[in-house]
Order: structure tokens, then C-alpha cells, then sequence
């Protein structure tokens, strides 16, 4: 298997135990059959072990995995007649966040999304999918067009972050972030977000302020990596596996939390496995939703969204100390 | 310029928290060291002078209750919701023994002050993060303080004024302090299309979560002179771009150089600025 990870090594192994044992059978003049069935009979127990036990930590891997289909991949899968549009009209194009007017099942949308790069040179000029303020803008520019021509709106998240660099800061990457959050909750059109990958922080967020929110099952959610989790809680980066379990960043997780609507099942290893296949399993979610939210209208649909988010968050009240009896 | 009128604090990377040595140098209370012109003065004639030091008008952090006294008219504060206190979404592991040590060190509840009150006689809604609380960070309570404050800002027809005092996210409760951003935001977009004021006072630190949400979404964005605003923290940035990066980085008066701000206003002067910018709003009212 291509590409395969740690934590399914000892299914790669079997599996490439009974090939050998396979193709012995087939030079040597012995039967194994017997043998291979036990094996194999054993090999679908452990896929089933490993595939449906997947640890935080082996998700992240599976997040992360080069090969794992990014925004574009899933657009020439879930939409026809695909016209990106670049630019925030301000200063640039911001390659990290692609986004357009397309079709999906005859209706017209638009679709917006990180953009992660395939290989170095593209990683290099889409800043391996982390925006700058002008990647907001544009997708904040896109999605208000969206809003005149009154398109649902599809959001696809997949990025480590929002690019903590000096351009981006003197550009107001606090602003851009925060102005999505506040126009996305505003707008009176359906709004739709899948995390398809990694979703880092404000800037996964700021593509997230949807009325359905959904979660492959592999990717994850959350308010800072693993990694700089473990470095800031525990002053150590090499904790990052358990911080993955502590700060709760998987799409079961984020189902039992209540903050995401429903999981996106993953083909057996993972999207990279087959791009097809996973693609029809997002399309079906994508169908669903958006018949049921364009049955609401543009007031039902804010409202509804506004007390989505409103119940998010976890607090109790004490009886406090007024006076002396 | 306001850059010259307020001596920057020299090559000041990070936060000033006095440190304890510093501390021990003064007899405890009755005289207080500038962290940033390393001055001595009565603390009492510092606590006069709005916390602004009488040398070099360093701005030094304010607790949540100092800024209401500071600005609002006698009497007239009535605080909102209390009684709200911080739980454990994630059952993180010692998140609420912290929680319990930073109630009795700094006497919050938690990381905001919300209320209702009157500047110069104008009804406000206001909102005060104090960053001796969990840095200020953002977790639940905090979020929906906020969000309630602005509802009922909404509700009293009022304008909403937020002083922040953030490092951002509450780490502890992970998406969930995430997501606050998006609520704070949505009840500020809900505010704002009734035709709502809204004005940002932000103040060091406000960074992350808190100054990608709330803290940029005024109509008027205002900051504290020195105070540090910006989205990421400066060594994960000096790590990623490898360079070093201006003295003036984040600061308020790099923010407004480069129009993210409407003013840098000393402490000294807010409550003016604060009621000229209300004066030109509650007369005529917008609301819808
Ligand atoms: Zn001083």
C-alpha cells in the first residue's frame, strides 16, 4: 500500500503475508488454502480492530497524509461547470483559499475552500494552505456575491492555520478572521462547512460559521495543533500525542461536544484511499442538507444559525454571597 | 503625533508583569516601580493618575473593577450575570483547580466584567476583560458573557463598549473556547444590523482569539497606548519568517500605522474621546 501509516502496519503486514503465501501456492505444488483462509479471516478482524479503533493521534496522521484529497479534489468530484475566481479587490490572490461558482446536481452554488498544494512547488505558492488576510477577504467577497445571486454557500476547511507571519499581521489577519465570523453569521443564504482535512483554529473558522457544520471522520477540529498544545500546556512539543486526546480534535469528539452536526464516514484507511468513493459520500450529506436548508427562509436560516452557535459553551451559576444573615 | 507624546516602552518584547523581584525592591503597597522607566512613585498618586505612570505614561494593566471606576458614573455600574463560573467541557485535567487559584488571586469569577452603566450620563453596555484571570483568555463563560451583554445591549437600545485584555483562546476548553469566537461575533452581527454601536477599547494584551473576534469588529476600534494586538504571537512568528521583526511590532501604534485602528488614546483621555464618539450617536439613534 502506498503511502501507508504506523498504526496500520500490522494489516499491511498480514496482508503481505498472504500474498507471499499466495503465490507459493501458486509455484509450489502444496495446498494452503486452509491456511490462507485462517489468515485472512484474521485479516479482516484486525482491519476491523484497527479501521474502527482509529487513536486521536493516527487520525491526525491520516489528516495530514500528503495524499489526502484537498479542496480541488473534491470540487472536480462534487460539482460540474467549476469558474474559480481569484482576488479580494484590495491587494491580491491568495492561493491558499481557492473559490467559485459552480454547479452541484444542476444548482447553482458557490464553493470556497483551503488549498492545500500536492508537492513543494505548489505547497510553496499556496502556503501549504495557510491564508493571509487577503484569502478571507476573498472568500468573504465570494460569499456576499453568493448572498446577491442568493447561491447556498460550501465551504470546505482544511488548513493548519491562519499564516502567522509580519505581512499578514500588518494586513490585519485579526480583522479579516473576525469580519468572516461576523459577516458569515449574518448572511442570508445557506451555509454549509465540511472539514475535510485539518481545521486549525480562527483560520479554519473563518470559513465555519455555517448552518451544518460536518466532519470527515478522520479530520479534526480544534484551537491550536497538537503540537503547540503540548508545547504551551506542557512545555513540550513531543506530547503532541497526548495532547491530541486531551484537547478532544476528532470528529467523534467534536460529534459528542455538540459542535458539529454529523460525521462524514471515511473510506476504510482514510479519503486517500479512494477520492471517488469519498466524494459520493460527501455528496449524499450535501444533497440532504441543502434540501432541508433551502426549505427555510433567509430570517428562519440566520435565526437558526445565531442560536447554533449561542449554545455552544458550558458554564454553570452559583448562588452568590449577598450579605450577612 | 500621539507617538511622541507617549515614550514607547524600550525594546519590550513580551508582557510587563512586574516580577517579584521588582516587587521586593519597594516597601510593599505604599510605592509602586514602573516596570517600563524603572521610576519609584507613591502608589496612590499612580492609582490617581488612572494607572498611567507620572514619568514615562506607561500604561499599566488595569483590574476589571479600576476601569468601571474609572469611567463610568458613580453609582450608576450594575453588574450582569455574576454568578456565571467556569466548568470542565473537556474534563481537562486540573483546569478548574486553576480556575479556583486565579478566583482568589485576582477576586473575578472569571476573565470578564459585564454591566450596565452610565458615561457622563450616557447608558451603556459594558463589557471589561482583566487579563489577571487565565490571561484573560477566552473560554466558555467568557463567550457567553459577552454574547449575553451584547443582547442586552440590544435589548436597552444602548451602545456596547468592550474593553479587551486577552492572550486568546482558553486552552483548556479547546473548540469549544474556538467556537466562542464565532458566537461573540454572530451576537455582534445581530447587534450591528439593529443599527447597535459598537466600540472597541482594546488594551494589553489582546491577541488570538480574542483580537481575531469581538476586539476588531467595532465600529470604532480604539487601543491603549503600547498595548499589544495582534492575531499570532510574535516568536511563532520570528520562527516561521526567520527575521527579526520591527521594535513597534504589534503594537497599537504599528496597528494604526498600518489602519487597523481608528485611535490610540491614553488612559487619560478616554472618557472624553469616549463621550464625544457617544454624543454624536445617542442623539439621532440609528435603531431599527
Ligand atoms: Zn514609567
Amino acid at each position: 500500500m502506498i503511502g501507508e501509516l504506523e498504526f496500520e502496519r500490522p494489516v499491511v503486514e498480514l496482508r503481505k503475508k498472504i500474498d507471499e503465501l499466495k503465490n507459493l501456492t501458486k509455484d509450489a505444488d502444496v495446498d494452503l488454502s486452509e491456511d490462507i483462509e485462517r489468515l485472512e479471516n484474521r485479516l479482516q478482524k484486525l482491519e476491523k480492530d484497527i479501521y474502527e479503533n482509529i487513536k486521536p493521534w493516527d487520525r491526525v496522521q491520516i489528516a495530514r497524509h500528503p495524499s489526502r484529497p484537498t479542496t480541488l479534489d473534491y470540487i472536480s468530484h462534487l460539482f460540474t461547470d467549476f469558474f474559480e475566481c481569484h482576488g479580494d479587490r484590495y491587494f491580491g490572490d491568495d492561493e491558499a483559499i481557492v473559490g467559485g461558482i459552480a454547479k452541484f446536481h444542476d444548482y447553482p452554488v458557490t464553493v470556497i475552500g483551503h488549498q492545500r498544494g500536492k508537492d513543494t512547488k505548489e505547497n510553496i505558492r499556496r502556503n501549504f494552505g495557510m491564508p493571509h488576510p487577503e484569502g478571507y477577504r476573498k472568500a468573504l467577497r465570494l460569499m456576499k456575491q453568493a448572498e446577491k445571486f442568493n447561491r447556498p454557500i460550501i465551504c470546505l476547511i482544511d488548513t493548519k492555520g491562519a499564516y502567522p507571519g509580519k505581512a499578514a499581521e500588518e494586513r490585519g489577519q485579526s480583522e479579516a478572521i473576525a469580519r468572516n465570523l461576523f459577516e458569515m453569521a449574518g448572511l442570508t443564504v445557506p451555509v454549509i462547512s465540511i472539514v475535510i482535512g485539518e481545521g486549525g483554529s480562527g483560520g479554519a473558522l473563518a470559513l465555519g460559521v455555517a448552518d451544518r457544520i460536518y466532519m470527515l471522520e478522520n479530520s479534526t477540529y480544534s484551537v491550536i495543533s497538537p503540537e503547540g498544545a503540548a508545547a504551551i500546556l506542557w512545555k513540550d512539543a513531543s506530547q503532541a500525542k497526548k495532547a491530541a486526546e486531551t484537547m478532544r480534535i476528532t470528529a467523534p469528539d467534536l460529534k459528542e461536544l455538540g459542535v458539529i452536526d454529523s460525521i462524514i464516514k471515511e473510506v476504510k484507511g482514510g479519503a486517500h484511499r479512494n477520492v471517488k468513493e469519498q466524494a459520493e459520500a460527501i455528496d449524499m450529506v450535501l444533497k440532504k442538507s441543502l434540501s432541508d436548508l433551502l426549505s427555510l427562509d433567509s430570517d428562519e436560516l440566520v435565526a437558526q444559525r445565531y442560536a447554533k452557535f449561542k449554545q455552544i459553551g458550558d458554564y454553570s451559576f452559583v448562588k452568590q454571597f449577598t450579605g450577612v444573615n | 503625533m500621539l507617538k511622541d507624546l507617549f515614550s514607547k516602552p524600550k525594546k519590550k518584547k513580551y508582557a510587563t508583569i512586574p516580577s517579584e523581584r521588582d516587587k521586593q525592591d519597594i516597601p510593599e503597597g505604599i510605592m509602586s516601580k514602573c516596570p517600563n522607566c524603572k521610576k519609584i512613585m507613591y502608589t496612590k498618586e499612580l492609582d490617581k493618575n488612572l494607572k498611567v505612570c507620572l514619568h514615562c505614561s506607561y500604561h499599566h494593566p488595569m483590574a476589571s473593577f479600576e476601569r468601571v471606576e474609572s469611567l463610568v458614573d458613580a453609582g450608576s455600574f450594575v453588574e450582569l450575570d455574576s454568578e456565571m463560573v467556569t466548568v470542565n467541557p473537556l474534563d481537562f485535567p486540573g483546569y478548574l483547580e486553576k480556575v479556583e487559584q486565579d478566583k482568589l488571586k485576582a477576586g473575578l469569577n472569571e476573565a470578564v466584567l459585564t454591566g450596565t452603566g452610565k458615561i457622563r450620563g450616557n447608558d451603556v453596555v459594558l463589557a471589561i476583560m482583566d487579563s489577571r484571570f487565565r490571561m484573560g483568555s477566552m473560554g466558555s463563560v467568557v463567550g457567553e458573557k459577552i454574547t449575553r451583554a451584547i443582547e442586552k445591549a440590544d435589548e436597552l437600545k444602548v451602545p456596547f463598549i468592550i474593553f479587551t485584555a486577552s492572550g486568546g483562546a482558553r486552552m483548556q476548553e479547546g473548540v469549544i473556547s474556538l467556537m466562542q469566537m464565532a458566537k461573540t461575533s454572530a451576537a455582534l452581527k445581530m447587534f450591528s444590523s439593529h443599527g447597535g454601536l459598537i466600540i472597541s477599547v482594546m488594551t494589553h494584551p489582546t491577541t488570538g482569539g480574542v483580537s481575531a473576534s469581538f476586539a476588531s469588529l467595532g465600529d470604532y476600534n480604539l487601543a491603549e497606548p503600547g498595548a499589544l494586538i495582534g492575531f499570532a504571537g510574535r516568536r511563532i512568528i520570528e520562527q516561521t519568517i526567520r527575521e527579526d521583526l520591527p521594535e513597534d511590532f504589534q503594537t497599537a501604534e504599528f496597528l494604526l500605522k498600518h489602519g487597523q485602528l481608528d485611535a490610540v488614546i491614553s488612559r487619560l483621555d478616554l472618557k472624553d474621546k469616549l463621550t464625544n464618539i457617544l454624543d454624536i450617536h445617542i442623539p439621532g439613534g440609528v435603531w431599527k
